[in-house]
């Protein structure tokens, strides 16, 4: 069909975390312009499958945009060469009839490979549960505005809390540095009245737990902000230094 | 103080010293730059020659120089352990990185171009701290000044010296706005201002500094 992109692919497959992976290449044809990158994926296993070969392992959920699971790594760059966009928002138009997609996992020893582009973010998940508690009260939700918070700050924590947890910035970062989400788990709460109380404790402990996980330290390139699909800006990191700081120093 | 060596030994601590070492070279480079700058007045050497007297005999000078070689190598030191500690995040690594995508590559170039500048600065303080501080050589015939004169009349020498500059020029402009987001200074009413500067601060240092080896060779200044 006229506009439709015949393509090489280079995929990453891995058996398993304990097992070395490598690079298979594969053909695939007719691929429309309009189908998402997700959705080209899916074609080629259908194929795998019906071949009776072992299809692609690759994580996705909501294909909109807004779970943040699809973590792949294509021609160098995480969730693809588009700005502020994740791989299922990642269309096929962006690419070349002919050209060769190479994609690989998110690749980070905090990161380790479940299968081909799978890869396990637990540990995002820990560093999230080691800020511990807010002080709020629990059952019935209270009136809106019953603490009244001005535009702008509930818009800074807003932004901070658009972080999916992709892990896009740990895999564009040279040092596999997971500051930007930490940050912004940070930010977001630090930012609001309620979060306030623990906002230092909770920078010290969750920075503890990020470089406990075998995350790396913030080179400032700028990288993980450039391909944060939801633009999770660097003032966070900067946040995240002065709580973490201030906290060390003036905590009891 | 285990609470002192806990926070800066986190990932972030290693940072903040890298930072306070790194904005306190860029105060000395101020200085250095300032003084040497005077050669450019054509007076022989003799402004020059009078404030290198006054820095090899000033005992507030003869301290800060101790001081200072003690911040450069905890910089290099800390920086090392950063190298190190960051290449170990990335056991298997990518078979293709598109970084000119999201970043300059001098900022991913840090332990590059300063491993470079390391190697430079060994050459430089060999030729003119070693000559002035840790030989008799230096008198009123034989001075600071004739001795640039005659270091930088070899081509090689001169070519280290802008290859050097060069690579100054280019640490520091990552580094200069890179301490100030580390330290937490980021905000929309002041990050522009830091990063012009620092711009405008790494530019006329590192031209100025390669300008004086090429005024030398090329007999620009008397």
């Amino acid at each position: 069909m006229e506009g439709n992109l015949n393509l090489t692919l280079k995929i990453w497959r891995q058996k398993n975390a304990r097992v070395a992976g490598k690079f298979e290449t594969y053909q695939v044809s007719g691929i429309s312009t309009d189908m998402s990158f997700l959705e080209m994926i899916d074609v080629l296993n259908n194929r795998l499958i019906e071949e009776g070969d072992d299809p692609v392992a690759f994580d996705h959920d909501c294909r909109e945009g807004i779970c943040g699971m699809c973590s792949m790594y294509i021609n160098g760059r995480p969730h693809g060469p588009n700005r502020g966009v994740t791989t299922c928002q990642l269309h096929m138009r962006s690419f070349k009839d002919g050209q060769t997609i190479t994609v690989e996992p998110w690749r980070s020893s905090a990161f380790p490979v479940i299968k081909d582009l799978v890869v396990n973010r637990s540990a995002f998940d820990r560093i999230i549960a080691a800020g511990g508690f807010v002080s709020v009260n629990t059952g019935n939700a209270q009136d809106a505005n019953s603490l009244p918070i001005p535009k702008e700050n509930a818009d800074q924590a807003f932004a901070a809390a658009a972080c999916i947890g992709c892990g896009a910035c740990v895999a564009a970062c040279k040092n596999a540095s997971a500051m930007l989400f930490t940050s912004a788990k940070i930010s977001q709460l630090a930012l609001l009245p309620q979060g306030q109380v623990e906002a230092g404790k909770r920078a010290e402990a969750m920075v503890a737990q990020m470089d406990e996980e075998g995350f790396g330290a913030c080179s400032n390139t700028g990288a993980c902000e450039a391909e944060c699909p939801k633009g999770i800006s660097l003032e966070n990191i900067a946040r995240m230094n002065r709580e973490y700081f201030s906290s060390t120093f003036s905590s009891k | 103080m285990a609470w002192l060596a806990k926070s800066l030994n986190s990932s972030l601590g290693k940072k903040l010293i890298m930072a306070i070492t790194g904005l306190f070279l860029i105060s000395f480079l101020l200085v250095h730059c300032g003084l040497n700058a005077t050669i450019f007045l054509n007076d022989g050497g003799a402004a020059f020659n009078e404030g290198a007297e006054f820095m090899a005999h000033n005992p507030i000078i003869r301290t800060m120089e101790i001081v200072l070689f003690g911040g450069l190598l905890l910089h290099i030191f800390d920086g090392l352990r950063l190298w190190l500690a960051n290449k170990k995040k990335r056991p298997v690594a990518y078979a293709v990185v598109d970084g000119a995508a999201n970043s300059k590559w001098y900022s991913r170039s840090m332990g590059l171009l300063g491993t470079l500048l390391l190697i430079f600065l060994i050459v430089h303080l060999r030729h003119f701290w070693y000559f002035s501080r840790l030989t008799n050589d230096l008198t009123e015939t034989h001075t600071l000044y004739n001795e640039m004169q005659i270091v930088f009349q070899s081509p090689i020498v001169v070519l280290i010296y802008v290859l050097g500059c060069i690579s100054l020029g280019y640490h520091l402009l990552h580094g200069f706005q890179s301490a100030f987001q580390t330290m937490g200074w980021n905000h929309p009413k002041y990050t522009p201002t830091i990063k012009t500067i620092g711009a405008i601060y790494s530019i006329i240092i590192a031209a100025l500094f390669a300008a004086m080896p090429i005024a030398f060779y090329f007999n620009l200044i008397q």
